[in-house]
């Protein structure tokens, strides 16, 4: 059983759904305590990085998600739930995030609206994998497909091994993907990238790290 | 590479789709549901869904109908029509929608952008802007293009892009409904002034077109109805074309 951390924001249903589609059975977490009680742990965000570690640490759910990574659980982040993990976020001040994974959330450079690359980054774009290192299985689905991402900050982990996948948005490289051991974490939203989003699904469904 | 979008507009009423031409003379067009499957299958990059008969009765069943659509189809959803409080987003987004269209609200109280953006995202919030030429400038219009408003539409749309909106759903009022292709001036005004997206709406007659709207107007989306409704094009056609001409798409 998966359990979807529900920590009031975010798009649950969305995320849900995929999940189900995919062939997994879900449950809403909104209990930290309960935690413990499911197989794998999934994480979504939307919304403000503050707003979404402050609801987490007022529910006792970031040290709940935290033992349970410890604790060897398959995890997946999405977009600000991949985020969270990184150690701060300067989205709206300077925020302590879980510190999983070493690294810096920050904005896409200022100029980049007037170089006329958007802000957000918004639409589908690329997965791109180092040549030098095996595919991750949860993410080798997504080889030469487009995925859908939107979000204004991004971050880069201080540890390159941490890197999974990368994108590129006006020539700015930043982490598609991040991970280490049982975390796996995309900054795209599998949930509405259609068959490539559920085919990641499908794989985490199946991933025994 | 970021791919330009295409993105199917389904004009919804009483949970039907509709297509009505210069906002009036509407006829029906199908089911949300259906229509909603047979564009992703076909590709399509999100889908929007505007209820143009938005009134307090019929948002029950708009929100089941996003509910429904979001249980078939697995793209980005927006949704928009009568959004007047930050409640009528959080129940859309609750329903199942990704992006929530704020049009006449935003002319009346813009501190809701400003609202919405922070308490939900800028990646969140779309601001349509239905314009028209008036004079020497664009002017923007309520009511599903009924009344004027006298404010510049493209010193609106950056405004509105300041305040936190993420995206502009720009339907130019002249084109809508007539095949001759989207405002290009009016589309390129209003991308090169502001940082947000920017989705051309409004005129598609041809794949020609589609291409205008990105290579000319500037547009990072472009937004048709009727050309993919009635048969005439499939999305996939509509990408093959873009592509022909040096437009970065997604092929699904």
């Amino acid at each position: 059983m998966i359990g979807l951390v529900n920590y009031g924001m975010g798009n649950l249903h969305s995320v849900a759904k995929a999940l189900e589609k995919a062939g997994g059975d879900v449950e809403l977490v909104s209990d930290a305590e309960s935690l413990k009680n499911y197989d794998r742990i999934v994480l979504p965000g939307v919304g403000a990085f503050r707003d979404c570690i402050g609801a987490l640490k007022e529910s006792g759910m970031d040290a709940a998600i935290k033992a349970e990574i410890a604790a060897g659980k398959p995890f997946l982040g999405i977009c600000l739930g991949m985020q969270v993990l990184m150690d701060q976020s300067l989205e709206f001040g300077r925020h302590k995030g879980l510190g999983l994974i070493p690294g810096i959330v920050t904005h896409f450079p200022e100029d980049h609206a007037a170089r006329g690359f958007k802000i957000p980054h918004m639409g589908w774009n690329d997965v791109i994998f180092s040549s030098e290192k095996p595919q991750h299985p949860v993410l080798s689905p997504l080889a030469g497909k487009q995925v859908y991402y939107v979000h204004s900050y991004c971050c880069m982990p201080e540890n390159p091994d941490h890197l999974l996948a990368a994108c590129s948005y006006g020539n700015y490289p930043f982490a598609a993907a991040v991970g280490r051991d049982n975390i796996v974490a995309v900054q795209f939203h599998p949930e509405k990238s259609q068959s490539a989003g559920l085919a990641l699904m499908e794989a985490f469904l199946q991933w025994n790290p | 590479m970021l791919s330009k979008r295409i993105i199917p507009c389904l004009d919804v009423a009483h949970g039907r789709v509709v297509k009505g031409v210069q906002f009036v003379d509407i006829i029906d067009a199908g089911d949300p549901v259906e229509a909603a499957i047979k564009y992703d299958q076909q590709g399509a990059d999100e889908l929007t869904f505007l209820d143009i008969r938005a009134s307090h009765e019929s948002r029950d069943t708009l929100y089941h109908m996003v509910t429904e659509v979001a249980e078939h189809v697995f793209m980005p959803l927006t949704v928009g029509g009568g959004v007047k409080a930050l409640s009528d987003i959080e129940n859309l987004l609750h329903a199942g929608a990704d992006k929530v269209s704020i049009n006449t609200a935003a002319i009346f109280t813009p501190e809701l952008v400003k609202e919405a953006a922070e308490r939900f995202g800028s990646s969140t919030i779309v601001v349509a802007v239905d314009a028209k030429s008036v004079d020497d400038h664009w002017e923007c219009f309520t009511h599903g293009g009924r009344k004027p408003t006298g404010i510049n539409a493209v010193e609106w749309a950056k405004r509105m892009s300041d305040y936190g909106a993420g995206e502009i759903l720009l339907t130019s009022m002249d084109a809508d409904g007539t095949k001759n292709g989207y405002d290009i001036p009016l589309t390129r005004a209003v991308s090169d002034a502001i940082s947000a997206n920017v989705v051309a709406s409004g005129g598609v007659g041809s794949l020609e077109h589609l291409a205008e709207g990105l290579k000319e107007g500037h547009a990072d989306a472009v937004l048709a109805a009727s050309i993919f409704h009635f048969g005439t094009y499939t999305i996939a056609e509509a990408k093959g074309y873009l592509a022909s001409q040096g437009i970065p798409v997604r092929q699904a």
